[in-house]
């Protein structure tokens, strides 16, 4: 038995992902998004969060995949890591859930597209459910986002 | 007990005292016969001691009770002041600044200061004239604090008290001087000495105490007394034991030998030489004076009668910092919300709704006066540390300067005081060493000897203005043009064209420095172009006006406040954007002939020059407007020093004011963004940099 974690989990396309819950601050519905400009596309301008301006990026283009339209199910999910507090724009979020930190698997190189550094681990859930745990500190690296790794859809 | 709850406070009054200490030495440096300053600065050093002893920091706490000594003996007319004692003294004084900077960065306030303890002990013992501080090592009093304290008593005990004492030593018992000081506001004195006495009494002999047994008893003591003991226990044992009586402060027990005692018997006035051995006598290790020895003579010094504090003291709390900027946000939040309500109210159009909107505005408005005001401090806090820094420079360079300050009570941001300091140490070190010319030079124009140099601070409208202006050579405006050309600052060309002002300003550009030799001060390189483009990062501007034999004067400009600027807002779009309103020269419309294209950049005549024109659709990559389609285009021109340039916007939204917010950690120095802020509709829209525009 490991230690036992509690996860939001997050929907981005057809996978479905997970961010430990200490990470997250708020989950918030989409809101009017101010561009900036000569920032990388993923970048997709700042919000006001009660008075805070933080930076929202899209999450599939961070990962250099192809970006999708927001819906009505579309939420910004606020994460902080360190002295660093941004949005990520995902499909859907509504789950929370416990997993046991043994049951996530080392990922294979590359999971749905995304390089496995950006990746904690895999956790399978159940029967046949998989959920993408992220390694957030390394999502938030600002050095590297030319070098995404591009993988034909 | 918690120190960490004390450490802020500690910190706090340390920076105080040491800052009093600085003054009043530089103050008594120019009058040294003043003993009432002597006393503001024992009276500090003696504080600071106690602090520090009182946190556990000791290396902190021997060094100013070595600094006591000294001046102990300079207040008691003991010794005079000379440049010698400054020098150390000052030395001393920059060491425990060192140590508190130390624990202020969360260490341990350790240094190694054996030097400045010798040198001061040298003092103390008045040989540093003949042989200089270094030799004074063997002579060294292991604790100068106890010497004094057993001389004083050793005055009191008569041959045949000494002859016993002596005698005892012989047939192997113990001899003890005891120090025992009762407590602050203990009442029953006497009682308490009493306990004192029959513990004694019933560990050992008492040959001889001070002030007699009798006196005591009818409480005739201030808060001490000294005892001479014999005993067969160890003094730590007595130390217990007397410490044990409640109400006891402190009680020192020294051990004494046939040396020291033997020297107690001979000595009467002259300055000590040898110390009485403690049980480990250390030679002149910092540390020697410990904590312990240094709250021993506490006591007596506090019964001594203190004068009145000489400056009035202002009411005063001490606010944390963070509470301030908390307080700095919410307001922020406030003024957004209010100018959401009054867009409301005008759309709304209810008399009583607008009535009470425009009161809140109005009471909102003293308040942003008042959140404000409370981040301001005064600019003293920054200048109180240049005299000092003035004092050495002129030492180090061999010349004779004054400084003057006037209106240091002038008052700015935190965030810009901040900030401000090392541009000013630049300047001024600037000034006193390429300014002010040598003493010889001086006299050969006709000056007087001691340059000066005026450092003054005052308000003009929305902004403090800072000059530093000299009395000396003033910018040898050809040897700028020459070093400048040299240095490809500027071709021959370019300087032949430039006026006296921009040839003054060179010495701010990048790459230029005019000093001839590097001097330990400044000219190494790192320019004035730091200065500047610190003060320009700051929203201030900074200038230089000279004249050749004369003088020069270098003057800041500087924002009030960081936090919240007036704007222009303009749209471009369905885009919204705020430009500082301190860069804004004026507004207007052009027709697109207007603009000409010159080498594929585009100017346009202004007021009688041709300046260029900006798109800054292109430039922030908007795509919701672009200027091509419009026969007449809004038009912003912005200055930055003496450039103008014209931006082109589509449409004025009007003047408003904004709070400053910061784009998070994650996007940094983004092109021509210097910020965000908040509009009343809650949206976010993005500050212009101007600087970043004009090239």
């Amino acid at each position: 038995m490991g230690e036992e974690l509690k996860v939001i989990v997050f929907g981005l396309g057809e996978e479905e992902y997970g961010i430990e819950v200490e990470k997250v601050r708020t989950i918030e519905r989409m809101m009017p998004i101010t561009r900036v400009p000569k920032v990388p596309s993923f970048i997709k301008g700042v919000i006001n969060l009660r008075g805070v301006v933080l930076p929202v990026i899209d999450l599939r283009g961070r990962f250099g995949l192809e970006e999708s339209t927001s819906t009505e199910n579309s939420r910004i999910i606020i994460v902080g890591v360190g002295d660093v507090e941004i949005g990520f724009i995902v499909d859907s979020a509504n789950d929370v859930i416990d997993i046991d930190s043994d049951n996530i698997e080392t990922p294979p190189e590359i999971v749905g597209g995304i390089r496995a550094k950006y990746l904690r681990g895999v956790a399978k859930i159940g029967e046949n459910r998989l959920l993408i745990m992220l390694n957030l500190a390394e999502v938030l690296k600002q050095k590297e986002i030319d070098q995404i790794l591009e993988i034909e859809g | 007990m918690d120190m960490n709850a004390y450490l802020s406070m500690f910190i706090d009054e340390s920076n105080d005292h040491l800052q009093s200490l600085n003054e009043n030495l530089l103050r008594l440096e120019s009058d040294p016969e003043d003993l009432s300053i002597v006393q503001i600065i024992f009276r500090s050093a003696h504080t600071l001691k106690g602090m520090s002893a009182t946190m556990g920091f000791e290396d902190l706490a021997a060094l100013t009770h070595e600094m006591e000594n000294v001046l102990d003996l300079v207040r008691n007319n003991k010794i005079k002041m000379d440049s010698f004692i400054f020098d150390t003294l000052f030395k001393g004084l920059d060491a425990l600044e060192n140590m508190v900077q130390d624990v202020i960065g969360g260490g341990t306030g350790k240094l190694d200061v054996t030097t400045i303890v010798t040198a001061l002990k040298s003092i103390v013992q008045g040989d540093y004239k003949t042989e200089g501080p270094e030799v004074a090592q063997e002579a060294a009093p292991a604790n100068a604090e106890a010497t004094e304290a057993v001389n004083d008593a050793a005055a009191l005990l008569d041959e045949y008290q000494t002859s016993v004492l002596m005698q005892s030593i012989d047939s192997g018992l113990s001899v003890y001087h005891v120090v025992v000081h009762v407590s602050e506001g203990c009442i029953l004195k006497a009682a308490r000495a009493y306990m004192v006495f029959d513990f004694l009494e019933r560990t050992g002999e008492i040959i001889k105490s001070h002030p007699s047994v009798q006196d005591i008893e009818q409480e005739k003591f201030e808060r001490s007394f000294t005892v001479f003991m014999i005993s067969s226990s160890s003094a730590d044992d007595i130390r217990k034991g007397i410490m044990s009586v409640s109400e006891i402060e402190t009680a020192d027990v020294t051990q004494l030998n046939r040396d020291s005692l033997s020297h107690l018997g001979r000595r009467s006035n002259e300055a000590p030489a040898a110390a009485p051995a403690q049980e480990t006598p250390v030679a002149t290790e910092a540390p020697a004076a410990t904590a312990a020895p240094a709250t021993k003579t506490e006591a007596p010094k506090e019964d001594k009668p203190r004068p009145a504090a000489a400056a009035p003291v202002n009411r005063t709390i001490r606010v944390d910092i963070e509470r301030l900027d908390a307080l700095m946000n919410l307001f922020s939040e406030l003024l957004i919300d209010r100018v959401r309500l009054e867009q409301l109210a005008t759309e709304i159009r209810r008399a009583d709704l607008t009535e009470t909107v425009e009161h809140m505005a109005r009471v909102s408005g003293d308040l942003q006066n008042i959140v404000l005001k409370l981040r301001m401090v005064p600019v003293e806090s920054v200048f109180n540390r240049f005299p000092r820094m003035v004092r050495d420079i002129a030492k180090s360079l061999d010349k004779k300067i004054d400084l003057v300050i006037t209106g240091a009570e002038t008052e700015l941001d935190r965030t810009v005081i901040d900030e401000i300091g090392d541009p000013l140490v630049h300047l001024l070190r600037n000034s006193c060493d390429h300014g002010i010319e040598s003493i010889a030079s001086r006299v050969a124009a006709g000056k007087s000897e001691t340059g000066t140099v005026h450092l003054r601070a005052f308000h003009s409208g929305n902004n403090v203005f800072i000059e530093i202006e000299d009395d000396g050579n003033g910018i040898n405006r050809e040897r700028v043009k020459q070093i400048a050309i040299k240095n490809g600052v500027v071709t021959p060309e370019e300087a032949k064209r430039m006026t006296d002002n921009e040839i003054n300003m060179l010495i701010f550009a990048p790459g230029f420095s005019t000093a001839e030799k590097i001097s330990d001060l400044s000219g190494r390189g790192v320019g004035l172009d730091v200065v500047k483009s610190k003060i320009t990062s700051l929203g201030g501007n900074v200038s230089v006006t000279s004249q050749e034999g004369k003088g020069s004067i270098f003057s800041i400009q500087l924002p009030l406040t960081l936090s919240i600027i007036s704007a222009m807002l303009v749209k471009l779009g369905a885009e919204k954007y705020a430009i500082p309103l301190s860069s804004i020269v004026e507004t207007g419309i052009i027709r697109k002939e207007q603009i000409r294209s010159v080498h594929k950049s585009f100017m346009m005549e202004f007021r009688g020059s041709v300046i260029p024109v900006i798109s800054l659709s292109k430039i922030l990559e908007c795509t919701s407007w672009t200027e091509n389609g419009e026969a007449e285009t809004e038009i912003v021109v912005i200055r930055k020093g003496e450039k103008l340039v014209a931006i082109l916007v589509d449409e004025f939204i009007g003047q408003s004011d904004i709070v400053l917010k910061t784009l998070g950690n994650y996007l940094t120095n983004i092109d021509a963004i210097s910020g965000a802020t908040i509009l009343g509709d809650g949206q976010v829209a993005l500050i212009i940099d101007p600087n970043a525009l004009i090239k």
